[in-house]
Parts: C-alpha cells; sequence; structure tokens
C-alpha cells in the first residue's frame, strides 16, 4: 500500500516528518513515498493513498488526524474531514496548466524508474539523437526565457555560447532563489531533480559544455541533500560521466553551495563565487555566454529555465510556444505568497492576470481583511494596488505597468501595509544584500534609507521625496547590475501608486 | 624644473592591430578594437570624469561617473567597461549624464572628508569640481568618517575615512603586484578596503607600492607627501637597487626628495616597483653619508679629514711607490656594478692607461662572470636575450636558481601574471622558493635538487629532450653548428646523463625530470630565467653552457616568450661587464689579446694597452698575499663583507699598502684602507644603467652631488695625479667615447636617450632602435654552439665534521651587504640575517626555533639566530649576508667556478651547534702558506676536469688559461707547482703550453 507524504520543505516546515513517522508506525504494511509537494501549500501535509480510483488525498494532516484516519480507513480511501477527494480532481490543482511542474508532487523524487514512467528522459534521448544546432534551434523556436528574472530569451544564449570557440564551456544552473516569496526552484530540485539534471544535459550537449554546476543556495539544505543523491544515481545510471546514455557527449554535474548572499544570485556575482571568490558583480561585457565561469563560455539559466527544457524536447517547440501572449510564449510557475489565503504554486500560461492569480487561486487575504497591495516579482520588484489587478502576467505587460515579472513571485498585502515601510524595506533589503561595488548601491541605498526616514518623520518632506527620486534616477540608470537598478523599483511603484503613505503625517489614513 | 605628468587613459591599451573608427561628441576616432570608449574618448582629448579607473589597472566599472549614451542602445553604460565598435556614436555630454555623474558625486561627499590631507592629490573633489558640484544634499547620518589610520607600515598611511572603495588598491594588488594582500571586508555600505582582517604591517602586503599609487584620494597615502608636502617638480631617473632597473620620477619639492614614483613609460617596470625602489632610498641622505675625503698612514691610525687635492695625490703617490718599488702589476682596481657605466668605464680606462696594466675586475666576478663565459662560448655574447615584456609571451618557464619574489620583485610580479594567465612553471632549487606555491601561482614541478648539482639536472633534462626525440631538429638545423651539435647530442645521450643515474647525485626523482623535460621541450614558448644559484658554483659555467643548449635543442630562442635570462643582482652589473671591467676584455667583450681592439683604444687614448689578462679579484687576494699586490683602488663595493672566506679577503687587504676606497659609507673594506674618497648616490649621478634585459636607461641628478664633485671626476683626478691626464665635461661626453670605441653601443648617446626613453643594446647602425630580443634571425657568433657539459660534483662535500650544505641567498627588504638598506626604514621587516634550518636537523642537533646557533664551516665559525622551516630539506640550511654582524661569509670557501672563479656561495659544508649567545662571534681562520700556489693547483685541476675527456681536453685547457690567467701565474704553474698534484690532462696541458711558447 502506498502512502504519499511530501518530503519537501514546505511540507516538512509543517510537520510532514512527523505525520509520515506517525503513519509508518501505526499503519501496518504501508509503504511510505516522500514525494514532492504538488504546491497547494496551504493544504500541506497533504497526504496521498492510492487507491483503485487512484490517488485519494487528505490534508493538511496532522499527527492527531493519524488515529481517525485510520479509523476512516483512508488507506482505501475512506471519507474523513480532511478528505480531499481524488488528487487529480482538486480544482485548485486541476486547472492549472502544468508543464515544468508536471512531475513534481507525483512522482517519487529519486526514483528513476518513476521518473521515466512519468515522461522523464524523453527530452534527452531526442535532443542525443538531434545535431546540436538542431537542439539549439528548437529551443529558440520554442520561445522559453529566462525564468531567473530577465526573460532573456534562453535559445539566443545557447547559440552565442555554441558558436564560441573554447577549449572548455560551462552550464551553470542558479539556483541561488533569494528573492522572499519565491519557492519554485526549491519546490522543483526537491520534487523532480531528474528534470533539472535532464535539462542542463541537454544545454550541454547543445552547447558542447562538458561541465555543469548547480549554485544551489546553503538555506536549502534538503534540495541539496536531495539534488546530490540524484546527481549521484545519475551518474550511477550511466546518464552523467564520459558518456551520457550511450552517446558520445560528456557531462559531469557538481553542487556549489552558497554562503548566504542575495545579491550571489546575480549571475557575474554567482560565477565569482563559485570561482571561489568574493560574490562581486562583474562588469558587461564580456558577456558570460563568452566570458564567463573561469573566463569561459558559459551558459547561466535558473533552475525553472532548465526544467523547462525537457518538456520542450519531449514535445517540440510548437507545443511549447502554443501557450501564452505575445512574446511570452509557454507557461509561467506563479508562486503566491505573502498574507493569502491559498498560497503555493501555480503555473498557468502567461497572460493570466493578478486578480486571477491572487483573488482566483489566493483566495483573498489569510487575515481576511481587504487587500491592499500585492508586490510581483520578488522584494525588487513593484508594489501594485488593486486598481491594477488586471494587468496581464507576461514580461511586456508587467514592464509597461512599471513592474516586472521577476522570478514569478507575488506577494500579498492586505490594508495595514505601510507602503513608506515598503519602501524603506527594499532600500535597507538593497543596504543589506548590495555587494559594495558600484557607488550608486552602496552608498545609495543607506542614503535611500535615511532619507525615506526623514520623509516618514515628516522632515522637508518634498524636498526629500525630490532627492528620493532623484536617487532612484541614479541608482536605476547608473548601478552596475539589477539590485542597485531594480531596488528603485518597489520604491517608485509605492510612492506612486500609493501616494497617501508618503505624506509624513502619521495618521494618514 | 616642473613637474612630469604622465596622462592616465583610464583603461590598459588594446593590443589588437584590427582599426575601429567611432565617433564620440561628433569627433571621429580610429583606436585599435578592443579600446575602451573612455581610452578612445580620453585620446581624442575628451575626458570623461573617472574615479575607479586608471590605465595600469582592468576596467572595473564601480564609480560609475565615466556613464556615457551610445546611440541606438539602451542605458548609460560605463564607459571604462564598454569596447569601441565600427560606427558607433557615443555621447559623453548630456543632460541626462550630468544628471547622473552629479547624482553619484554627490553619494561620494555625503561620507568623504570636506577637506583631505593630501588637498589636490584626492581626485574625489577635483573630479567634483570638473563636473560642477561641490556639495551633498544627503542628510548622511551613516558615515565612515571616524575610522582610525593604520600607521603601522614606515611608509605610508591608511587613512579610510578618505576610502571610497573604489579597488583600486586591491586590484593593484592583485594585477600588477600579484600578493592578494589586499581584499574588501564586509559588503554594501559597509564595504572596506582592508589588508585582510589585520594592519598592513602584519598583513601579507609586501611594501610595493602598486597600491599607493593606485589610490586616487588620500586614503593611501606616501608619509613623506604628509610630512614634506606635494611636490613641485620632478625628474626620470633609474633605480640603484637590483637589475630590473626600473624607473622612477623623483618628485622634489625644492631640493627635498618626497617621493620615487615608478614611471608608466618605464621599459623595465612600465609603472610597477618594489619596497627597496619605492620607499628604500633614505640611505641616500642618511647621516652615516661621508662627504670628505679622508687619509691615514696606517689602517690601525685615525681618519683624517683632507681637500681632494691632498687625498688624490696622496693616493697618487702611494700607488706610484708601490708601482716604482713592486713593478707596474702590482696595483690595480675593481670597478662598481653599483655605479653608472660612465663611472665604471671610466675606472677601468684609468687602469688600463694609467696604471698600465689590465688588473681590473668588477664584483660581477662574483655573481654573473660565469654568465658572461658561458653565453659567449654559446651565443657570442654575455647577455640575456630577451626583454622583460618577453616573459608574458611565454608557455613554459623554467626558472633556475633565482628567487625573483625576493630578489627581482619588479620582474617577478611580471613573471606571476604571466603564470595567472596560464603559462606553467618548473622551478629548479634546493630551497621552497615562494613561486612554488604563492597566490595565483602553483609551480607544475619543483626539481629539489642538493645544492651543487645543477649540471646533473640540466643534462638530465636535455638527455630526456634527445632521447625521446624531443629536439627541435629544425631549429638546430639551421641555426646551430653540426658538428658541436652532434658531438653534444652523443655526449648527452650516454646513461651517465640519464636522469635515472643522475638522480643518485642531484636527488630529484627522475619521473619528474622526465616530466619536467617533456613539458618544457613541449612549449611553444620556453623561456628560462635564472640567478646567482647558477653561477655562484663550481661549475657556473658549465651549468650557463647547459642551459644554453636546453635553450638551442628545443628550438627557443630568437623570439618573444623564450631566451636565456640571467637576472642580474645590481643595478649595473650587465653594463659593468660591458665597460670592459674583466681583465682580458675590453669595452663590448672584446679580447685584450686582439690587436684590432686594442688599436682602437691605442689611438683614441694615446696608450699602448698591454696584451696579456690581468688579475681577477681572487687572483689579487692570492698576489697581495704572496707579496707582489699592494696597491687597490676599490669602486662602490664592499669586498670585506660581499666575497668569500672574509678571512682570506681580510689578510689579502691587511697585507696591501695603498686600498683606496670609494664608497658613500665607511663600509668594512674602509676598516682596510688607507684613503676614503666620498661617493654620490645615484639621486646625484649623470650617467646611464644597463639592467639585465640590456636597457641602457638615463640616471639623471636630482639633487646636487653631496661631496662636491662627481665621481668620475674624482677618478679623473687620480688618473691625472698618476701621470695619465683625464677629464671630462658631462656624462654625455662618457658615452660619446664609448660609443665611438664599441661598436655594440655606436648609436647611443644621451640625447638618443632622451628622445626615446631608453635603448636596448646592440644599438648601432643595423639596430638603430635597440634590439630588445637578440638571436633573431642568426646568433651573435654566427651559428650557436652546443657545448659538451659533464657534470664534475663540486670539491665542497658534506663530511662527518660538516654534515650540512649551506646555501645563501636574499630577502626582499634587504640588498646586498646591506650597506643601503640596513639605512632604510627597511630594518623593520629583517632586522638580522636568520639561519634557516630543517626540523629533523634541528631536532638533530638540539636547536629550536629562534634560538641562537653556532655556524661553522673549514674556514670560520660565527653566530646567528635559527628559523625551523620546510623551505629547506633536510641535509641543507639557508642564510642570508645583508649583516656585517653576522658576517656570513665568514663561512664560505673561496672555492669557485673553474672558468671564471666565481665563487661558490651556494655551496659550503658547515655544522651547526646550539650557541648560548649570540649574535656575531666571528672567527676568522689564520692564512698562511703559499695561498696562490694552492689556489693555482686547485684551479689547473678543476679546469682540466671540466672538459670533455674524449676530445683532447689538454688543448682546450691550453688555450683556456692562455686566455684568462695572468703571465705570472702561468709562469707559477709551469715553474713553481709540485707536478705530482696535477691530474694528468693538466699535466699534458703543460706540455701542449710549452710547445705553443
Amino acid at each position: 500500500m502506498k502512502i504519499y507524504v511530501p518530503g519537501d520543505s514546505a511540507a516538512i516546515s509543517v510537520g510532514a516528518d512527523a505525520v509520515a513517522a506517525a503513519i509508518a508506525s501505526k499503519v501496518a504494511g504501508s509503504t511510505i513515498i516522500r514525494n514532492g509537494s504538488r504546491g497547494a501549500l496551504w493544504l500541506e501535509p497533504m497526504v496521498e493513498v492510492e487507491t483503485d480510483k487512484g490517488r485519494v488525498a487528505y490534508g493538511p494532516v496532522s499527527v492527531e488526524d493519524i488515529d481517525s484516519l485510520i479509523t476512516a480507513d483512508f488507506m482505501h480511501g475512506g471519507a474523513h474531514k480532511l478528505s480531499l477527494g481524488e488528487s487529480e480532481k482538486i480544482e485548485w490543482l486541476a486547472s492549472q496548466d502544468r508543464v515544468t511542474f508536471k512531475r513534481v508532487g507525483i512522482i517519487d523524487p529519486l526514483s528513476l524508474a518513476d521518473y521515466e514512467a512519468h515522461g522523464g528522459l524523453v527530452g534527452l534521448r531526442r535532443a542525443i539523437s538531434m545535431s546540436t544546432e538542431a537542439i539549439v534551434e528548437e529551443v529558440k523556436e520554442s520561445g522559453v526565457r529566462g525564468r531567473g528574472g530577465a526573460g532573456f530569451p534562453a535559445g539566443i544564449k545557447w547559440k552565442t555560447v555554441a558558436d564560441a570557440v573554447s577549449d572548455q564551456k560551462y552550464i551553470c544552473c542558479n539556483a541561488d532563489e533569494g528573492d522572499s516569496g519565491t519557492f519554485a526552484d526549491r519546490m522543483l530540485i526537491e520534487g523532480d531533480p531528474y528534470t533539472l539534471i535532464e535539462g542542463m544535459t541537454i544545454a550541454a550537449i547543445a552547447v558542447g559544455a562538458t561541465e555543469g554546476i548547480v549554485y544551489l543556495r546553503s538555506e536549502y539544505p534538503y534540495a541539496i541533500k536531495i539534488l546530490q543523491k540524484a546527481i549521484d544515481i545519475a551518474h550511477a545510471f550511466g546518464w552523467l560521466g564520459s558518456s551520457v546514455l550511450g552517446s558520445k557527449h560528456a557531462f559531469e554535474l557538481k553542487i556549489r553551495v552558497g554562503a548566504g548572499s542575495y545579491v550571489c544570485g546575480e549571475e557575474t556575482a554567482m560565477l565569482e563565487s563559485i570561482e571561489g571568490k568574493r560574490g562581486v558583480v562583474r562588469a558587461k561585457p564580456p558577456l558570460p555566454a563568452l566570458e564567463g565561469l573561469f573566463g569561459k563560455p558559459t551558459v547561466i539559466n535558473n533552475v525553472l529555465t532548465l526544467s523547462t527544457i525537457p518538456a520542450v524536447m519531449a514535445d517540440g517547440a510548437a507545443a511549447y510556444k502554443a501557450r501564452g501572449v505575445g512574446r511570452s510564449l509557454g507557461t509561467q510557475v506563479f508562486q503566491l505568497a505573502g498574507n493569502t489565503k491559498r498560497g503555493g504554486i501555480v503555473e498557468k500560461p502567461f497572460g493570466i492576470s493578478i486578480e486571477e492569480v491572487v483573488n482566483g487561486y489566493g483566495g483573498g487575504t489569510l487575515s481576511g481583511a481587504p487587500i491592499r497591495a500585492v508586490q510581483v516579482g520578488g522584494p525588487l520588484g513593484a508594489y501594485f494596488g488593486i486598481d491594477k489587478f488586471e494587468t496581464s502576467l507576461d514580461y511586456e505587460s508587467m514592464l509597461a505597468a512599471g513592474g516586472m515579472l521577476g522570478h514569478g513571485g507575488l506577494v500579498v498585502f492586505d490594508d495595514s501595509v505601510d507602503l513608506a515601510q515598503q519602501a524603506r524595506f527594499a532600500m535597507s533589503f538593497c543596504a543589506l544584500e548590495s555587494c559594495g561595488k558600484c557607488t550608486p548601491c552602496r552608498i545609495g541605498s543607506t542614503r535611500g534609507v535615511e532619507t525615506i526616514d526623514l520623509i516618514i518623520q515628516g522632515v522637508k518632506v518634498d524636498e526629500n521625496k525630490k532627492l528620493l527620486l532623484d536617487l532612484c534616477e541614479v541608482m536605476t540608470d547608473g548601478s552596475l547590475c539589477a539590485m542597485g537598478g531594480l531596488t528603485p523599483m518597489p520604491v517608485k511603484s509605492a510612492m506612486i501608486n500609493f501616494p497617501e503613505d508618503f505624506t509624513g503625517e502619521v495618521s494618514r489614513r | 624644473m616642473t613637474m612630469i605628468h604622465e596622462h592616465d587613459f583610464g583603461t590598459p591599451a588594446s593590443k589588437k592591430s584590427e582599426q575601429v573608427s567611432l565617433e564620440i561628441d561628433g569627433k571621429s576616432v580610429t583606436v585599435p578594437a578592443d579600446t575602451s570608449i573612455m581610452r578612445a574618448a580620453s585620446m581624442a582629448g575628451i575626458d570623461i570624469p573617472k574615479l575607479c579607473s586608471t590605465d595600469r589597472l582592468k576596467a572595473f566599472g564601480s564609480c560609475r561617473l565615466c556613464v556615457i549614451q551610445v546611440d541606438g542602445r539602451n542605458g548609460t553604460p560605463s564607459s571604462c567597461t564598454t569596447p569601441v565598435a565600427d560606427g558607433m556614436k557615443v555621447v559623453t555630454q548630456s543632460e541626462k549624464l550630468d544628471r547622473l555623474r552629479k547624482g553619484v558625486m554627490e553619494l561620494y561627499l555625503s561620507d568623504h572628508p570636506a577637506e583631505c590631507a593630501t588637498g589636490d592629490e584626492c581626485e574625489v573633489h577635483g573630479v567634483a569640481k570638473k563636473i560642477g558640484i561641490t556639495e551633498s544634499r544627503y542628510a548622511a547620518t551613516s558615515t565612515h568618517l571616524d575610522i582610525a589610520k593604520d600607521e603601522s607600515n614606515p611608509y605610508f598611511t591608511f587613512d579610510s575615512t578618505e576610502c571610497i572603495v573604489c579597488n583600486r588598491c586591491v586590484r593593484a594588488c592583485d594585477e600588477v603586484q600579484g600578493t592578494f594582500a589586499l581584499t574588501i571586508e564586509n559588503r554594501g555600505f559597509e564595504a572596506r578596503v582592508s589588508s585582510s582582517g589585520t594592519s598592513f604591517m602584519e598583513s601579507e602586503c609586501v611594501s610595493c607600492g602598486a597600491c599607493v599609487q593606485a589610490c586616487p584620494t588620500g586614503a593611501l597615502t606616501e608619509k613623506t607627501l604628509l610630512t614634506i608636502g606635494a611636490p613641485t617638480s620632478s625628474v626620470i631617473t633609474t633605480c640603484a637597487y637590483c637589475g630590473v632597473g626600473c624607473s622612477f620620477k623623483a618628485e622634489m619639492r625644492g631640493d627635498k626628495l618626497v617621493r620615487m614614483v615608478p614611471l608608466k613609460d618605464g621599459g623595465a617596470n612600465e609603472g610597477h616597483s618594489c619596497v627597496k625602489g619605492r620607499f628604500a632610498y633614505g640611505y641616500a641622505t642618511h647621516s652615516d653619508r661621508i662627504t670628505k675625503p679622508m687619509i691615514r698612514n696606517a689602517i690601525t691610525d685615525p681618519w683624517k679629514e683632507v681637500s681632494w687635492e691632498e687625498a688624490i695625490s696622496f693616493a697618487a703617490t702611494g700607488l706610484k711607490k708601490i708601482q716604482a718599488e713592486s713593478g707596474r702589476n702590482a696595483i690595480g682596481g675593481i670597478t662598481s656594478s653599483r655605479c653608472t657605466n660612465e663611472e665604471v668605464f671610466v675606472v677601468q680606462k684609468m687602469v688600463r692607461a694609467a696604471f698600465a696594466n689590465n688588473n681590473v675586475d668588477t664584483c660581477a666576478r662574483v655573481c654573473h662572470s660565469p654568465t658572461g663565459y658561458g653565453l659567449g662560448q654559446a651565443f657570442g655574447t654575455s647577455a640575456g636575450t630577451q626583454d622583460f615584456e618577453s616573459v608574458e609571451h611565454s608557455d613554459v618557464i623554467l626558472l633556475i636558481g633565482a628567487n625573483p619574489t625576493s630578489a627581482h620583485p619588479v620582474f617577478a610580479s611580471r613573471m606571476k601574471k604571466a603564470l595567472r594567465k596560464g603559462a606553467q612553471l618548473i622551478v629548479v632549487d634546493p630551497r621552497v622558493i615562494a613561486l612554488v606555491r604563492t597566490p595565483g601561482v602553483v609551480a607544475a614541478h619543483h626539481l629539489q635538487l642538493m645544492p651543487g648539482t645543477n649540471v646533473a639536472v640540466i643534462n638530465a633534462l636535455a638527455h630526456v629532450i634527445v632521447t625521446e626525440g624531443l629536439a627541435k631538429r629544425d631549429f638546430i638545423d639551421a641555426r646551430c653548428e653540426e658538428k658541436s651539435f652532434k658531438e653534444w647530442e652523443a655526449f648527452i645521450s650516454l646513461p651517465e646523463n640519464s636522469p635515472e643515474v643522475l638522480e643518485a647525485s642531484s636527488r630529484v626523482p627522475a619521473e619528474e625530470i622526465r616530466k619536467a623535460a617533456r613539458l618544457f621541450a613541449s612549449a611553444p614558448n620556453g623561456s628560462i630565467y635564472y640567478g646567482l644559484g647558477v653561477t655562484e658554483h663550481s661549475q657556473g659555467s658549465t651549468m650557463v653552457m647547459g642551459i644554453a643548449n636546453l635553450a638551442m635543442v628545443t628550438g627557443n630562442i630568437g623570439r618573444k616568450g623564450v631566451g636565456v635570462n640571467p637576472l642580474r643582482g645590481q643595478n649595473n652589473v650587465q653594463g659593468s661587464c660591458d665597460m670592459g671591467s674583466f681583465p682580458h676584455e675590453l669595452p663590448g667583450y672584446r679580447h685584450i689579446s686582439n690587436a684590432d681592439t686594442r688599436k682602437i683604444f691605442n689611438d683614441k687614448w694615446g696608450v699602448t694597452l698591454d696584451s696579456e689578462p690581468g688579475m681577477r679579484i681572487p687572483n689579487m687576494f692570492d698576489a697581495a698575499l704572496a707579496g707582489n699586490y699592494r696597491g687597490l683602488y676599490v669602486h662602490g663595493e664592499d669586498i670585506a663583507q660581499s666575497d668569500p672566506n672574509t678571512s682570506h679577503v681580510h689578510a689579502a687587504l691587511r697585507a696591501m699598502d695603498m686600498v683606496i676606497v670609494q664608497d658613500l659609507f665607511l663600509n668594512e673594506t674602509s676598516k682596510f684602507a688607507h684613503v676614503f674618497l666620498p661617493g654620490t648616490s645615484f639621486l646625484e649621478k649623470d650617467g646611464t644603467f644597463t639592467n639585465a634585459e640590456r636597457r641602457i636607461n638615463r640616471v639623471r641628478p636630482v639633487m646636487k652631488s653631496a661631496t662636491g664633485k662627481s665621481e668620475y671626476e674624482v677618478t679623473c683626478d687620480l688618473s691625472t695625479a698618476m701621470g695619465y691626464p683625464m677629464s671630462y665635461g658631462s656624462g654625455a661626453e662618457i658615452m660619446d667615447e664609448i660609443a665611438a670605441t664599441t661598436p655594440t653601443f655606436a648609436g647611443v648617446s644621451f640625447k638618443k636617450l632622451d628622445e626615446v626613453g631608453s635603448l636596448q643594446w646592440p644599438c648601432n647602425e643595423a639596430n638603430p632602435d635597440g634590439t630588445p630580443t637578440m638571436h633573431l634571425e642568426t646568433f651573435m657568433r654566427g651559428l650557436g654552439q652546443f657545448m659538451r657539459t659533464p657534470y664534475v660534483a663540486t670539491d665542497e662535500k658534506a663530511t662527518r665534521k660538516f654534515p650540512l650544505l649551506l646555501t645563501t641567498g636574499r630577502v626582499l627588504s634587504q640588498y646586498n651587504v646591506g650597506a643601503q638598506t640596513r639605512r632604510t626604514a627597511n630594518n623593520i621587516w629583517h632586522t638580522e640575517d636568520i639561519l634557516d634550518l630543517h626540523e629533523s636537523d634541528a631536532q638533530l642537533r638540539g636547536v629550536t626555533d629562534g634560538s641562537w646557533v653556532k655556524l661553522s664551516s673549514r674556514v670560520g665559525e660565527t653566530i646567528m639566530r635559527a628559523r625551523i622551516t620546510d623551505e629547506v630539506p633536510a641535509g641543507v640550511v639557508y642564510t642570508t649576508f645583508h649583516f656585517p654582524e653576522s658576517g656570513a661569509n665568514v663561512i664560505t670557501t673561496d672555492f669557485s667556478d673553474w672558468a671564471t672563479n666565481c665563487p661558490e656561495y651556494k655551496v659550503t659544508a658547515v655544522e651547526i651547534t646550539p650557541s648560548a649567545q649570540g649574535p656575531g662571534a666571528m672567527v676568522e681562520t689564520h692564512i698562511d702558506g703559499d695561498v696562490q700556489l694552492a689556489s693555482i693547483i686547485r684551479m689547473a685541476n678543476q679546469i682540466a676536469a671540466n672538459f670533455p675527456a674524449t676530445d683532447a681536453p689538454e688543448v682546450k685547457m691550453a688555450h683556456h688559461i692562455v686566455q684568462f690567467w695572468t703571465p705570472v701565474m702561468i709562469e707559477r704553474l709551469h715553474k713553481d707547482v709540485d707536478k705530482s698534484l696535477l691530474s694528468p690532462i693538466a699535466l699534458k696541458a703543460l706540455e701542449v703550453m710549452l710547445v705553443a711558447k
């Protein structure tokens, strides 16, 4: 009898380990599988049981519920107050369009058999049968864009690396998922690590790289453990190593654990960190695609980008790009967090509105108070009020609205939020995480905090608001990387969309 | 005089040949591809504001003041990091850019002192003024304006309050110096420059000054700038320390030297420096300087200050008296490798023309004389084949018996740069020198041989290359003598030269030798650099020839990135040799026996030169003890401290009747002198130095002579008093005479040097702009000559009584006998000579780290402090000879190179015992018996052993002796030597010489 209890960090954080242990001790003959989380985080720990009609879900399950679940014969899908019905029919999940996350939560993360049974390795096998040019062409054709935030077309980046002449090339996966309110990279690695490995292997074959590095943040100990096991298994299986699945291609994969710096998620700072140096941003050019890790041509893609590649290769570019709107093709893995009733992973084609995610999937705030603002795209993303909720979540529309999609995180705030404090937080976050290389970010962020403090205190409000806007321009146009360059986005969006919070008066509402 | 300002283009020059045209502010500009927009603009006369960029360092892009706009491109990229592109249209001035720059500057000013201690030296205020902003609007509650200064370094301060975290110092330490001592601590607003978490003094910092030079603010400042004030004039001159010969701007305020700033335009150093040249010049004005002539009748008498006239007359009378009593060969002179070419030329001229003999030698005798002999034999001239820049084109570097990070630091930085770029390094050294493993550098092979076995290692390397078919036949066929190659090939292929056989002597694992040989042979460009660890051996000359063989057999001669490169110890070793300082050679390495050469000088000088070689320095000592050498003029060399077997040197000096010392200080030799002639420091000289890459650099006076005379003037006065009138109006006039008499210098003049900065000889009609790389198409001698190099173990062997081998070297902060550096704050780093030994040797003898030990050899003993280290292997100990108190040369013997008598400083059998007290307490041995005869026998047998036994060695030996020995020595060899003490080959050579007569 197979019982699924997620081994994902989010599930563990709400007691999944204890639940798994309790079931193991109380349900004789059970085989417990620690799958990834399906992403409906408010239902975690979500326990699933394999029955004749498929998997049946219960959640959120606590240790105290186990006895009553046993009494209700949950092992055979018996009814219980925590019953969620057949897993596949849970509306919140069933209404999504899972491409990148299609196996997450479903399979045993480290079972290669399970992986293959659910369509794994199809893309890689197809890639091996193709010319490297054709792989790059297929990825270009699919329209997949970088999911890390910048949205640069992956195929074009790959082409640059493929065309570069060098004795050594690298694939670097950026898994330094530092944006507040984002967790998709982690959930994918913990729930379906082979997909990332497959995506990186395809990238390596396509551009002629033989070494890959996953830069994985130290704050993700479970992900590190699972990915390392997956790499070891893939190696033993003959997928990684001197001959990928028996082909002429060689590919070795390693994990490099970060050391707690947000800016190391910036691609060039990440390269410095992998090289063993201080995590400091490099000036571009040279592009990392031409002179990246150790000065060699390097593909740097985010976990979600690389993990989307197996699906693109398995189903073809046409199937992928049939989804989405405009130049934002395929699906985006949205991560809904903050003050929300139903947080988690929402994978939908680009073009879904903020409203549909925040109120549709999220169901409003957890506190029950009205939503006042949503920050889209991480700590450097813009704050939107409900008047902007019809905005389509795609790269171009977000840009037009003065924001960005970033890594796809949406953080919900109710009406108790003070946007001046949030603007201050943006500056202080930058001050805390700035690498300290360029002047606008290094000094500007601290001056930003000080200036917003004066505004909050009501000191020379108009003068300081002007100074703050001037500073925002210097940081936006003068900073070396996106860290300093985007910090003004939450600040300015807060000032523009919520001017009433910047009057310097204590009781503004 | 005015200040020399070197323009800063912001980023380094591109090395691309392809040209790109673009428009900057409407101006058309054509520059090499990959040039930064900043540099292109600067070349067009458009100065874009900047703080973090400087053309000595790679673009960094952190200050964001140099932002620009490019037509058709988004944003405002930094011009330092953005390369030019064809057809690009760049705008460097606009409202937008002005706003950004002011905004950035406002941020800088919000965390910077309103006034800086160094005034205009601080570029922050300068740039702020330029972009039209003086104040910041920010309330700025957090600042870094209360951080304490780091004054720990004796030469510069670090004031973090003025620091703008531009990273120029950190980058200079990394990119230029290659020490990686500096870093940025913390991040964001708290990011601060740090000498790795400790004070500068406690850190890895080597005080090269690159960070001070790079700093755009007053954060890193020379202390003299703060105490003396801003300089008002500057003069370009050349450092007087090692053979790298760095160019500096001597920056003056009135008659006070404020600081020495390395010259970006300097061919040898390209703007870099080391702690000695940059900071340790204080000796030049030290109170120990003697500025008045002094005389005394006996060395036990006190000195008496006299007029120049009296001193010169006293000296000349003494010398003339000796010649009258003991013959014209009873006196001689020693030229100085610290002095200018012009001063050296005049001294050797005085000896040859006024003393009427060839008893002139130079301190190069004790350092690089084997280079002269070895490279002369193989290539036809005594000089390194490359310029320093060449090392940056090397793929594999073979470094033998040299420790550049200590002894040639500025060149070491270049080498490290090449190594960081991917060149491979093979180190041949008994010690674990820094380059074996240092930040950014890991040697591919360290062949850790026993001292004295160089030739075994070089032969084994060549054996592998020849027998494994790795020889570059095309090169050999085209460039080398076929016969000499065939003979050498047969010789080197003998099993006795295999690494497996020679491992027993050298203790280098055969497999390691084979791997290193393959690596070197496979390099597209393989270069060899060596130091005194090659020359100061009983087979020093053999080793130099072995090195030349290795370069030829691998085809590594005649282009950039290859070559044979002796790293010269003193600033003008190359020059003093070039200038005819050797007793057998006239200027330009022409043998004294050559009548055509003599005629040039006879005609010019109006004399008849002696055609027989004169005495080498050790011959002089032997002859003095034999009673037939009684007068010596020592120019700027401290033989009593620097020459081996101090007992022997002191006894010889005591035996002389007229010792004239010309120096800055009362050095050790002056204790045996009758006349002291005060010398001038390099800051007072007008002349040239020639560095290890044959680069002739100008030495310009930055202050007037402290003695009232130039040194060549004093030499001329002595010559005149001796009866041969000499006088020159300027250094330039002397150089003109050198050029007129010496073909390799024919195209050199002060005028030309002032125009082009420097020239590498040969500089003549064929090479009017000098010769950066030698032997391009053919060797100086035509075809390269392979010389057979049998390995002959030194007689200096570890014994039961003296079971350890002592080898000697240098440290970074001190220089040679320390006469200069000991009179500067450099003592902070190295206050005494230390004896390094391995833990196992220490334990065996009950020696603890830091304790006093007695060091003894068969010729003397001394006491110094021990340091237990794994930098030396068991069985080998190491020390320096920078301090007269420790007198390391009391220990070293007068064993020497068979061909040139270069002392075997690098191998002395010693024993160590714990000592209750120290330091010093030197014990000299009594010298008696016929020292000269003993030397003649030892030298004859040594020469006999060093020619291949299969090929009429007696003929070669006879030829060698006639070429290099004085007639007196040859006569004693025939007449006085007990023939039973000579080897069979030596005996046969005597017969050959008799027949030839």
